[in-house]
């Protein structure tokens, strides 16, 4: 086995020093009774050619962006990932690492982290920023509980145009918590009915969750949202399913949100299936000790140099146990620095830059498709890089028979509710050209017709 | 030779520092389509302070904060209850191959069947590891698995009509257990070890009352001891209507030599980052999977990949279910590398690590007996506590830590178990060969002396670092986490 280094003669010898006769005699305390006694039934072992090929088959079994023209979005994203970047996570000295428990010979992990908190703060608009949490979902269900600690309430609402799966997480995190959650619902345009929010707020309520832009692309007024959440002692918690529009939008920071969440996965890394990618968590400076995971910050050595260490540890699990303000432990790191690069790479021109790209291809489909007979935007408000159709007829033939020309029109709405049955949620990024999207749009329109 | 050295180390500013305007770092394609706006008040101003760097800069920048750090690659990395093994390099080429990573969570579950059919045999394979009916892997870490599981546990006792109130927890536990039992609105009971090292099924009965919905153990314990009672145990928390919860960040102990499902306990989370041989990233990505017996499959967090004839599904129909933990389906990328690590190793491959895994905790041991304290007699498993006691020189453990560093090792986990004062506890894994123990060892050895004749070698370590000690306490008082532009 190339991964153990132990010869037969090494074995013998270490089996003398400990004074013992053989392997079996280490496991001397494991009762006879639970011995499993039989060999594991799994696969027979591979040598590593082997491997490559089994696993390059399985793979092939799977539509991607590079053989499919693709328009999902929801909530994970295709853009450009620069080549850069897997040349500089492939170091091993970043991969192999562990968590930075010994901060003089885990600089390179903790001044990422700190540079990654700077660039989250900056685009965000928020003072802090914690190392990472799992994702864009767990990292809301987390804003839920700060929110409800912060403010010592336990009544939440949530933006009915909440990314469903953001919703489903916030509703196990708070399931035996004696939470009371409710959803405000969503007008014509697809933005939150203030009527309602202004209804559904009262002196018990912890929080307003609301995406930006939400799960049907459309851009929330955050700053109007921010005024009455305040005005009834509320926080503002701001989730962001997809921060490249936050090279464009005003940043909910500078909005009036209290926390921002978000998934990073935009950043430089790739779908992967749903994950790995790196939820990112920031609020204000006033409660940073009632945060959740790991923070980095900067400090001086004992010669006067400049280093960074892990942080206000007080607040987690390894020192206030069941006080802790979470029990996350390992987050994202590695996805959190993929992020840190894509960042500086791009910079304070490039992130703007294909924010416009995407924002304006986006518009682009959005009215060819539009002016299709049988099509029809489902929501008036000002969108992003992703907008739902409406389409008229059966949309789950029509979406079999564009994958038959190799093409992913969008995620249909019915995979999460039941009262939009014929709505897609297209998504169009810097990644798509002009006659990608005029493709989609020629086959909706024979597909429609 | 002690890998220890010195040698030319390079400075490298915050990437803010580097900036210049007009520099850029990225290319894009020409915008093909007419440029579009949003309506006003959306838009923000460019992202202030953000830096304007090139590709270079940003290349030079992180390579050089790489060699800042110390990996499993650089050399031993005996963290205690990290599992810190070799990672296969083909299992970061497996997870990059198109059909994974490029695959949308969203495509249709006909256009995604490679991913679905390994994540059904990754669940399986787990299952017949441990001996428990169902996983799931949905869970992004080991803190997330006991998140999950104890959801599942508080289901299934509220399906019955039962509010219990009460965990029991040893002291001995991971410290995410108390925080995870309390985000599932239960008290946290400690049960106290006493010096004796194992949980004994006495102590558990005296415990166990009607309040109780679960005790949480972590076999192999957190001193490295296999909970001989553990049968036992299980079998008065089950009669008492309780669940017995186990912290699987300990498997590698066992692989092939017995299974937690067998032993009587009801849920357990894996850490593919430990026992899998994912890497664990400086912080993650890791992926804490869960195994659950046939009662508690109905808790199960959705969606389930299921089979049907020759399809592989997602399920999301669980009236009974926890719910959802997080988007999609959990961390896949990382489900790829463990899945090519098991496909590597095979049953008789996992049982060897697990044994010279076992071996080479065993060994250092031995060498490190008669020097260090070694609190519990018992014999050890996957990994061994010592103790500072026997330290001369107002050494501590510590110090002993910060002087491996200059002798060219990663310290142990130190201070944890909270049970041991002044803990070291080493973790060797299997991939680590007796020469790399035995210079490990070695140093331990040259420094318990030098902590006699010259304990300034301790107290001033490390020396050869970059960095020397830092200030923590500064860094808590007056916190300092985000680079602000100077005025």
């Amino acid at each position: 086995m190339r991964y153990i280094p132990h010869t037969e003669e090494d074995v013998r010898q270490m089996l003398a020093t400990i004074g013992v006769d053989s392997i079996e005699d280490l496991f001397e305390e494991v009762p006879d009774d639970l011995r499993l006694g039989r060999e594991m039934e799994l696969p027979e072992p591979l040598s590593e050619s082997e491997l490559v090929r089994q696993l390059q088959e399985l793979a092939g079994q799977n539509a991607t962006s590079s053989g499919y023209l693709s328009f999902l979005g929801g909530g994970a994203y295709n853009h450009f990932i620069p080549a850069v970047i897997d040349q500089l996570i492939s170091r091993s000295e970043f991969y192999t690492a562990y968590t930075p428990y010994q901060p003089e010979i885990s600089q390179g992990t903790l001044q990422a982290v700190f540079e990654y908190q700077t660039l989250i703060c900056q685009l965000t608009g928020m003072d802090v920023s914690n190392a990472s949490m799992y994702d864009g979902a767990s990292a809301c269900a987390e804003a839920v509980l700060m929110a409800a600690r912060a403010t010592r309430r336990k009544k939440v609402l949530l933006a009915g145009s909440l990314h469903p799966e953001y919703r489903e997480a916030v509703e196990t995190y708070c399931r035996y918590l004696e939470m009371e959650l409710s959803q405000i619902p969503f007008g014509a345009d697809g933005r939150l009915d203030e009527k309602a929010l202004a209804a559904g707020l009262d002196d018990k309520t912890a929080a307003l969750v609301v995406g930006y832009p939400n799960f049907f692309g459309v851009v929330e007024g955050l700053t109007s949202l921010a005024v009455t959440v305040h005005a009834a002692g509320a926080l503002l918690v701001t989730a962001v399913p997809e921060p490249i529009a936050l090279g464009l939008l005003k940043s909910p920071g500078e909005c009036g949100a209290d926390i921002v969440v978000g998934e990073g996965q935009s950043f430089g890394m790739p779908v992967s299936f749903g994950g790995p990618g790196v939820g990112f968590f920031a609020a204000r400076q006033k409660t940073v000790r009632s945060m959740p995971g790991r923070l980095v910050g900067r400090t001086t050595d004992r010669e006067g140099k400049d280093g960074f260490v892990l942080t206000l540890a007080t607040r987690e699990q390894h020192i206030r146990r069941e006080k802790a303000t979470s029990n996350i432990c390992s987050n994202q790191g590695m996805c959190a620095l993929m992020a840190n690069m894509y960042l500086c790479l791009l910079g304070k021109k490039g992130i703007r830059e294909v924010a416009e790209q995407n924002l304006a291809k986006a518009e682009y489909a959005k009215k060819a498709l539009a002016a299709l007979p049988g099509v029809a935007l489902a929501f008036s408000g000002p969108t992003f890089n992703e907008f739902v159709m409406t389409v008229d007829g059966d949309l789950g033939r029509l979406l079999q028979e564009l994958e038959r020309q190799k093409v992913l029109a969008g995620v249909p709405m019915s995979r999460f509710r039941d009262d939009m049955p014929n709505s897609l949620l297209i998504c169009v990024t810097e990644q798509h050209r002009r006659q990608d999207i005029d493709r989609l749009v020629d086959l909706m329109k024979g597909g429609t017709a | 030779m002690r890998p220890g050295t010195s040698g030319l180390q390079l400075n490298e500013k915050l990437i803010f520092d580097h900036s210049d305007p007009g520099r850029k770092g990225y290319s894009l394609p020409r915008l093909d389509v007419p440029a579009a706006v949003l309506p006003e008040g959306l838009v923000r101003a460019e992202v202030e302070g953000f830096p304007e760097v090139s590709e270079v800069d940003v290349v030079r920048h992180f390579t050089r904060l790489s060699s800042w750090n110390y990996g499993v690659d650089s050399g031993f990395y005996p963290l205690g209850s990290c599992t810190m093994k070799y990672n296969p390099k083909v299992n970061e080429k497996a997870a990059r191959i198109d059909g994974f990573a490029n695959c949308h969570p969203y495509t249709p579950q006909s256009l995604s069947q490679g991913a679905l059919a390994l994540m059904y045999d990754l669940q399986a394979a787990l299952a017949e590891i441990s001996g428990f009916s169902a996983v799931t892997l949905q869970p992004a870490a080991g803190a997330h698995g006991e998140l999950a599981g104890m959801l599942m546990i508080r289901a299934w006792h509220e399906a019955k009509g039962n509010r219990r109130t009460k965990v029991l927890i040893p002291d001995t536990a991971h410290g995410t257990n108390p925080a995870t039992a309390a985000l599932c609105g239960y008290d946290v009971v400690p049960i106290e070890s006493k010096g004796a090292g194992v949980l004994t099924a006495e102590t558990v009965a005296e415990f166990m009352d009607d309040d109780v919905a679960a005790l949480m153990v972590t076999n192999p314990n957190t001193l490295g001891l296999f909970e001989s009672d553990i049968k036992k145990i299980c079998d008065i928390v089950h009669e008492g209507g309780g669940l017995v919860y186990c912290d699987g960040a300990n498997l590698n102990a066992l692989m092939g030599i017995a299974r937690p499902g067998d032993m009587g306990i009801d849920v357990m989370h894996f850490n593919l980052h430990k026992t899998f041989s994912t890497p664990h990233g400086g912080g993650g990505p890791g992926a804490g999977p869960v195994g659950v017996t046939a009662e508690l499959e109905p808790f199960m967090p959705t969606p389930v990949i299921a089979r049907e004839g020759d399809a592989y599904t997602l399920q999301f129909d669980l009236p009974q279910s926890v719910g959802r933990l997080r988007s999609f389906y959990g961390n896949f990328g990382i489900m790829v590398r463990a899945w090519a690590y098991i496909l590597t190793m095979g049953a008789a491959g996992l049982k060897r690590a697990s044994e010279m895994a076992v071996l080479n905790a065993n060994y250092i041991r031995a060498r490190l007996e008669p020097v260090y304290d070694l609190p519990h007699r018992h014999r050890s498993l996957h990994e061994v506590v010592f103790s500072d006691k026997d330290l001369a020189g107002d050494c501590h453990t510590l110090d002993v830590a910060k002087r491996l560093i200059d002798y060219g090792f990663h310290p142990p986990t130190i201070y944890f178990p909270l049970v041991v004062k002044g803990a070291i506890m080493i973790e060797p894994t299997e991939t680590e060969s007796m020469e790399i123990l035995d210079e490990f060892c070695d140093a331990m050895l040259a420094i318990a002396e030098e902590a006699k004749n010259s304990p300034e070698l301790l107290h001033e370590a490390p020396r050869l670092t970059r960095i020397k000690r830092l200030d923590e306490t500064t860094a808590a008082r007056q916190p300092c986490l985000c680079w602000l532009p100077e005025e």
